[in-house]
This record gives structure tokens, C-alpha cells and sequence, in this order.
């Protein structure tokens, strides 16, 4: 058993913070490997939830009353919340949506509904999740533009000595995920964002799988968009971002009708509201907003800089013991990675191990990921995926190995 | 090996109904596991949550029934196992037979059923799928292939454990 470098933090009164850390599954204390899918959450963002429907409910922009201004300003409040979260210059640049899904979405249909013409490129690499590939595809076939990829090296990078090839002027959008929810690779982002920027691209960074674990700075990463979830970091589901650049913002088309996004309404046409408001139609998920923002401090309370090491420690750790494993082939880079490490056993088709897994009350996801052109391209049709968070220990690792050796007994 | 296996290595009985040494056998050497160069139907059966997928081939004697059939592809131990059963049970069975088959089998991973019907023979240790909610579409892959090869009679399909 290692120790942990970044001892300035009790983990493990932190561990106390999460309900269900309690939880046996199949007699056995549950082991949750599976925070990429969805992380769990504190007390606190529980509570968050409850006082606002205990104290505070009501619909946002719209009652005179009390509560309604108490809900307005909660809601807002947690918007300026996120924006300071990842650094961006004004709350108006952040969107409220359901997760990084739709935040996705409504940029492909609001901006490349608007901007994208036939023979256009969207940029994407062979690493995206299908939320950042599908979107996509339909904005394609709908508009005529085409998808050009970015292919990854064995090790699971990108394979970079092909972008001035495809990195062209007739790129417009450059969207790539931060870090890959199947391999762990952290890909250069900044970097990459100001070479789209030099062909006159712009860019969106698929955050899911960032935003939780490391510190994010929109400044700084140079991206015209960002996408994140808040039930992968502490938060709570059905609540997500969009950070988007003003100027950009101001000039895209409403893609969702109705409620909230209008100044004024006429029977045969409407007038629109500014960014972000034009893009919230109807009652939007008030107390997930809310719960993101407690989700948010309580990150912060911890701090990035801390749950990274934490993070990536644990997945380079578990990275290193799933090679005693014979017929083991562990995915993605070995240095840097992000808080998972994804693997296949010749022993073992992935729903086999993690049925046996969760026998032992180790909860771990076997398949594809929502990443099936990746894996066609390394070959297989699925992986097994061990993915951590700051709640997560090595002990739990040293666990998990041992289950895994019972597996292999158990299946060669 | 499953003589490996001492006594405090038993994971759970549902683990151990779920896997037995049959199954983990006809997965590790699937049985009918090849091409079938002159077969009338050939099905891909996909399972969409996990990527598997199976390769069914046909060839049906003059009445209809199912006169050889293999498969191909990859998938999990269940998958694997319950197509490579599967094939040596329905060789040779008439068109009702398959049909009747195919609704017994059903029966016996999603339902609560005391006794398996014996018509079922070896594939009845694929009873412990019932306790395994998740897994039964692991199972039922190569019968929704099958299931398709006899609507289809001739040429190529495609079928998914997805609905539509």
C-alpha cells in the first residue's frame, strides 16, 4: 500500500461526507469505481436540495413575491457560482441546460444551425464520447458539412502530427473532450485551442470528465465553449453548463421556444431575450442549479489542485496493479491520466467481470462507454472501466485487485 | 479450472447457478462456432448496450426446419454459451419445434418458474440468468437472431435486443 502525497487534506473525514459511502452491496462495503458514469453525493448538496424545497420554492423571473425572489436569486447567484468556477468573465456567458448532452446540443443547433454551410468542417477527435460525435453527425447531414477526425495513437493520445493536415481553414469547429472518459487521456487543450483559433476555428471542450476533477480555467484553456455536467461532480443529475463567449452567445439563433427566453410576444412573432436567458426556455431546474453551486463550494472547500493528485494517483496506481494481472491490457497513457483506468482480461468479457465484481460489492462498468468508434479502433467491443474520485482509496484499489485475481481464477 | 476453486472462493450461489461449468465451458469452446458457406439466412444479432454481437447462419432442410446452423462473433460467457447450447439444441428440430423452443427458453430466464420443462435438456442450466435482470439480454442475443432467421426464410437481416 502507497500513501497518498497529498496528505494536507483528511480523506478520510472527507469519505464521511458522502451518505452512501455507507452502502453494502451483496454483504460486502461498497467499493464505488464508477464516478465517471456518475459521481456521488455530500450531504451538503443533499441538504442544498432540501432547504430550497423546504424554504425557498418557487418559479424564477417571474412572482413578485418572496419566494420568487428568493428562488431568482439563488438561481443566479449559483450561475455566477459556475462562471467563477471556470473562470469565465461574466455570468451572462453561462447557460443553464440539463448536462454536457444538451449544452452540446444547443451549440450545435443554435450556433451550427446558424453559421454551418455545406462543405464546412467540424473538427472532432476519434476519443469523443457519442455525446460530442452524434450531435454532430446530425448537424452534418442536416447542413451538408462534413466530420473530420483526429486519430488517436496507441497509447491513447491524439495522434498531433496530423492536425496541420486536418486542422485547415475550412475548419470552423475544433470540439474535442478535455479528458477521455475511456482511456483517462488528458489531452493539451489550450494548445490545441490556439491552433484552431490561428486557421480562424473555433472551439468547444468537452468537460464532462474535467470539470470536477482539476482546476478549469475558460481564460486560459482559450475555448469558445465548454460543456460540463453537474452529476459528475458532486451535483446533483438533470443539471449541467454551457459556458459560452458573449459575443458568440449574442449572435446565435434561440434553439428552444417558449417561456423565460422572450422580451415580447405577438401572435405571429417574438422578440428574444439576450444571452443566457434566450437560451432557457421554460421553468428551468432551479434547485439542480442551486445544488450545483453547493456542489461547487464543496469543491472548492476541498480544492482542485488536491482532488487532481488525489485523482490521478489513484488511477496511476491501479493503472500499475492491473499489470501484475496476466492477460491483462490496461488502456490509455501511462504518466498523465485522468481519474479511470479502462482494461479488458483474456479472461473475461467485461460483463462478466463486473457481474462477478459487484458480487463483492465492487461497482465498476463494463461495455462500450458511449464510446464505440474508440473501441473498434483499439479492437475490442468493450472495456472494463475502474473510474475514482476524491472519496475513492487505495485500499479500495488493493481490493479491487484481489477480486480481480478471484476472477481470473474464477473464469481461466 | 474449476477444481482450482477451493471452498472459501465460492463467490454466491447466484454467481455460481449464473456460471456454471457448463456454460463457462461452452463459452470458453463454443460449440457450432463457423461459417456456414451455404446457408439461406444469415442474421447479425446486436446487442447495443454492451457491442456484442453474434453471426447466425441457416440452412433449412425442405419442410422449413432447421436442417444446420452455426454462428459467429464475440460476446460475454453468457451470450457465447447460450448461442453455442442454443445451436446444438435446435439442429435438426422442425419449424414448431424452434418456435416452441424459442417461447420455453423465454420463459425460463425471465420468469419465476419452478421446474424448467424438461423439452429444454442442457439449456436449462441458463436458468440462473432469471436472478441476473441485466443479463438476460446476454441470453436471449442468439435467440433473437434465430427468431428472425425463420421469419426471414432467405437473404440477410439484421436484429437488435434493442426495440426499434
Amino acid at each position: 500500500m502507497h500513501k497518498l502525497a497529498t496528505e494536507t487534506v483528511d480523506w478520510a473525514a472527507i469519505r464521511e461526507d458522502f451518505p452512501i459511502l455507507r452502502e453494502r452491496a451483496h454483504g460486502h462495503p461498497l467499493i464505488y469505481f464508477d464516478s465517471a458514469a456518475t459521481s456521488q453525493k455530500p450531504r451538503v448538496v443533499i441538504e442544498a436540495l432540501r432547504n430550497f424545497y423546504e424554504h425557498d420554492n418557487a418559479n424564477v423571473h417571474r412572482g413578485l413575491h418572496t419566494l420568487s425572489s428568493r428562488a431568482t436569486e439563488a438561481y443566479e447567484k449559483a450561475r455566477q457560482r459556475v462562471a467563477d468556477y471556470i473562470g469565465a468573465a461574466n455570468a451572462n456567458e453561462i447557460i443553464f441546460t440539463r448536462g454536457t448532452t444538451e449544452s452540446i446540443n444547443l451549440v450545435a443547433q443554435a450556433w451550427g444551425g446558424k453559421f454551418i454551410r455545406e462543405g464546412d468542417v467540424i473538427l472532432l477527435t476519434v476519443m469523443e464520447h457519442h455525446s460530442n460525435l452524434v450531435p454532430w453527425q446530425l448537424l452534418a447531414e442536416r447542413t451538408g458539412a462534413r466530420l473530420r477526425f483526429v486519430p488517436v495513437r496507441d497509447d491513447g493520445t491524439l495522434e498531433l502530427d496530423e492536425l496541420p493536415s486536418l486542422l485547415t481553414p475550412d475548419v470552423k469547429l475544433f470540439a474535442l473532450t478535455h479528458i477521455s472518459n475511456s482511456l483517462g487521456t488528458i489531452n493539451p487543450v489550450a494548445e490545441l485551442c490556439e491552433k484552431a483559433h490561428a486557421v480562424g476555428a473555433l472551439t468547444l471542450v468537452d468537460s464532462a470528465q474535467s470539470a470536477g476533477h482539476m482546476p478549469i480555467d475558460v481564460r486560459e484553456l482559450g475555448c469558445d465553449f465548454l460543456a460540463f455536467s453537474g452529476h459528475k461532480m458532486c451535483g446533483p443529475t438533470g443539471i449541467g453548463a454551457l459556458y459560452g463567449r458573449a459575443a458568440i452567445l449574442d449572435s446565435m439563433s434561440p434553439w428552444h421556444g417558449g417561456g423565460e427566453m422572450i422580451v415580447s410576444v405577438a401572435l405571429e412573432k417574438s422578440t428574444f431575450k439576450k444571452a443566457p436567458h434566450r437560451f432557457e426556455a421554460g421553468t428551468p431546474n432551479i434547485a439542480g442549479a442551486i445544488g450545483l453551486a453547493a456542489a461547487i463550494d464543496y469543491i472548492e472547500g476541498i480544492g482542485r489542485p488536491a482532488i487532481f493528485e488525489h485523482d490521478s494517483q489513484l488511477a496511476r496506481y491501479a493503472a500499475e496493479r492491473l499489470t501484475e494481472l496476466p492477460g491483462t491490457r490496461v488502456f490509455g497513457p501511462n504518466e498523465e491520466r485522468g481519474a479511470l483506468v479502462g482494461f479488458v482480461m483474456d479472461a473475461a468479457h467485461p460483463h462478466d467481470l463486473t457481474t462477478f465484481a459487484d458480487q463483492y460489492g465492487l461497482a465498476m462498468r463494463g461495455g462500450h462507454h458511449c464510446n464505440q468508434p474508440l473501441m473498434r479502433r483499439f479492437g475490442v467491443s468493450g472495456t472494463t472501466r475502474a473510474s475514482f474520485y476524491f472519496y475513492n482509496t487505495m485500499e479500495e484499489i488493493d481490493r479491487m485487485i484481489e477480486i480481480l485475481h478471484r476472477a481470473l481464477r474464477f473464469f481461466s | 479450472m474449476r477444481e482450482n476453486r477451493i471452498a472459501s472462493e465460492v463467490v454466491s450461489m447466484e454467481i455460481e447457478e449464473l456460471y456454471q461449468e457448463v456454460i463457462l465451458d461452452h463459452s470458453r469452446r463454443p460449440r457450432n462456432f463457423g461459417e456456414l458457406p451455404d446457408a439461406a439466412v444469415r442474421v447479425r444479432g446486436d446487442n447495443p448496450a454492451c457491442g456484442d454481437e453474434i453471426h447466425l447462419a441457416v440452412k433449412f432442410d425442405p419442410g422449413g426446419g432447421l436442417e444446420d446452423i452455426k454462428f459467429t462473433g464475440r460476446g460475454c460467457a453468457i451470450s457465447q454459451a447460450s448461442a453455442s447450447l442454443m445451436t446444438m439444441k435446435l439442429k435438426g428440430k422442425s419449424r414448431a419445434e424452434v418456435i416452441e423452443m424459442l417461447r420455453a427458453f423465454h420463459d425460463l430466464v425471465t420468469e419465476e418458474i419452478s421446474e424448467a420443462p424438461k423439452t429444454l435438456g442442457d439449456l436449462r442450466v441458463m436458468q440462473g440468468v432469471r436472478k441476473f435482470p441485466q443479463r438476460v439480454k446476454c441470453a436471449m442475443l442468439p435467440w433473437r437472431a434465430v427468431e428472425q432467421a425463420l421469419e426471414q426464410r432467405a437473404g440477410e437481416a439484421t436484429v437488435s435486443t434493442e426495440p426499434d
